[in-house]
């Protein structure tokens, strides 16, 4: 270990020497002329790459949200370093030896489960966008998010492993009546939320996996629930209670917060779906274009609903559309990367991609969601992302 | 007396009913309490104790004041009072008072998340008296009611009726009565 992280340091200092030496006059020196690092435990990325997550200052960093760089993201996962994060009362540091699952309620056997126990049961992959109920909330505002990650950034993709949520209920047993499961966490403020029964028997994971190893702690070390499609903050993290209930708790995370106020002064409770969105990564706010020419635009798109059925991109701020190249596999509830070339003239254009679901339903413009929900709703918000490029190849928002 | 279909029926049922992989154990009661502390609009979850508008000013000056303000007016932590009145205005004030369906939520969310920085410590006679006290100063409660497991689910709070199902989708052309 310790020879690792000197390697590594010693390796930092070479690549600094070099960048100070003058490295790109000397072509050469792309190819190594000395003994490259070591193997080493587990792995870290280039020391040239510099994408991080990003986060508003808070005086309170324990609540709050750290935002994915998706002007950085290639393909349709999201490293697990790199996934949002979200969470009300900090990071738990929860040993999986001493962590419960307990089930209770309106079943027939209560149960309590270890971590070791749920991984004994069989286990499904799957992979799912995850999207908190917050994400582009800033977009509300007269003035809209200057980039990709501060605007849409709390939203990753990655591939979870874990039980299904019916398969531990079937074998407690779950009582006649019951059309509830209150989930909740083992985070300072142990995180709850109200589980329509229906959705629970559907397709609800109880997680312990994130691409190939074990949950990051700020994702629910040692288990979570993972709900296909639902706003990220239902998905609890660091699960260690279900209860089976006739009713709903109205905990505060679902009436107080998440609920969305419309002009009428009437709240919407329980919108749990994530709606049909995408948007363009590059070229994004605070990118620039090297100059005219040929360019892959590129971003992503994903639905609560089910699969991408196509994406379109306008060139020329909403006048023309035409259809993007799609990459496959497109799975339902996951990321769809979608691709078209574009030569930039050096003239001014305003760019953007309007994704359609396979329910028909179509990202809307913003001006069509405030039409209906006024401005003062703050979740759930997946207009149609607009990038204005400058004819020097500066990108910013359009109302920069 | 059975006949063969009748017992082979309660067989079937009997198997259907049964746990399939024998995994985890029954849970202790104590370990059912240590793990869920949910409380439901109805009450089911409140525990024994009591506590009074009055008895609450003291343990907000004490516990709470810090984040919320002396007057439950904001500061690191959110504003705790008033709004009523604003929600289909431009600036709605969403609060306790002018927001929140059911007192029980109160209840629920302080016991299990506040203090903020140490949350789970307050007793439960201590959380019953600081939700009489936001109650209590947003005018939901008079000055001697006394909240308890029996009294707490009763109160009305004033935004109770003003949540409505989800309609979407609400925009485009799937939105429902487009169709």
């Amino acid at each position: 270990m310790r020879d690792f992280k000197s390697s590594s340091r010693r390796q930092v200092l070479r690549i600094s020497a070099a960048l100070g030496g003058g490295l790109l006059a000397k072509q050469e020196a792309a190819r190594a002329a000395e003994l490259g690092i070591p193997l080493g435990p587990y792995g870290e990325r280039s020391p040239f790459e510099t994408a991080v997550r990003w986060r508003r200052d808070s005086k309170t960093p324990e609540t709050g949200s750290s935002f994915t760089p998706l002007q950085d993201s290639v393909g349709m996962l999201t490293p697990s370093s790199l996934h949002y994060e979200r969470h009300h009362a900090g990071i738990p540091t929860i040993d999986p030896a001493q962590h419960r699952l307990v089930i209770h309620g309106m079943v027939e056997r209560p149960l309590s489960f270890s971590v070791a126990e749920i991984r004994r049961l069989p286990s499904v992959s799957r992979i799912l966008v995850l999207e908190c109920g917050g994400n582009s909330g800033s977009e509300w505002a007269a003035k809209t998010g200057p980039d990709v990650q501060r605007s849409y950034g709390l939203v990753s993709c990655s591939e979870w492993t874990g039980v299904p949520l019916s398969l531990v209920l079937n074998e407690a047993g779950v009582r006649r009546g019951a059309s509830f499961v209150i989930a909740e966490g083992a985070d300072a403020c142990r995180m709850e939320r109200s589980i329509p029964l229906t959705k629970a028997m559907d397709d609800i994971l109880i997680a312990y996996g994130q691409n190939g190893e074990a949950l990051r702690p700020a994702q629910g070390y040692p288990l979570r629930l993972i709900i296909p499609g639902w706003e990220g903050n239902a998905n609890v993290k660091w699960l260690h209670s279900l209860k089976l209930t006739e009713q709903a708790y109205m905990a505060r995370d679902e009436t107080a917060k998440y609920t969305d106020l419309m002009p009428d002064g009437k709240a919407r409770l329980f919108t749990y779906q994530m709606e049909a969105k995408s948007v363009i990564t590059f070229p994004s706010g605070g990118q620039t274009l090297a100059g005219p020419g040929l360019y892959e635009l590129t971003g992503l798109a994903w639905s609560g609903r089910g699969r991408i059925e196509r994406v379109e991109i306008t060139t020329d701020g909403g006048r023309s559309w035409v259809k993007a190249a799609l990459q496959e596999p497109r799975l339902p509830i996951a990321f769809t990367r979608f691709r078209m070339p574009w030569r930039f003239e050096g003239r001014e254009a305003v760019i953007a991609s309007r994704a359609v679901d396979e329910s028909g339903y179509v990202q809307p413009t913003r001006e069509a969601l405030i039409a209906v929900r006024g401005v003062n709703s703050g979740y759930h918000y997946n207009g149609i992302k607009l990038w204005k490029v400058y004819s020097d190849g500066k990108v910013t928002n359009v109302d920069a | 007396m059975w006949t063969p279909s009748a017992l082979l029926l309660l067989v079937t049922a009997a198997v259907a009913q049964s746990p399939k992989y024998g995994v985890g154990r029954p849970p202790t009661p104590d370990e059912i309490r240590g793990v869920s502390a949910a409380v439901a609009p109805d009450g089911t979850g409140l525990p024994e104790g009591s506590g009074t508008p009055a008895a609450g000013s003291e343990v907000f000056a004490a516990m709470c004041s810090r984040c919320h303000g002396e007057k439950a007016e904001g500061g690191v932590g959110p504003v705790l009072v008033g709004g009523q009145g604003t929600l289909a205005t431009d600036k709605p004030l969403k609060t306790v008072g002018s927001f929140w369906p059911y007192a029980t939520t109160v209840w629920d969310y302080v016991n299990r998340a506040m203090p903020f920085d140490h949350p789970g410590t307050l007793k439960p006679p201590q959380v019953y008296a600081v939700v009489a006290y936001i109650l209590n100063i947003n005018g939901i409660i008079g000055n001697d009611q006394v909240m308890d497991a029996k009294s707490l689910p009763k109160v009305k709070m004033p935004n109770r009726d003003g949540f409505v199902p989800d309609p979407r989708p609400d925009v485009g052309p799937t939105a429902k009565g487009k169709r």
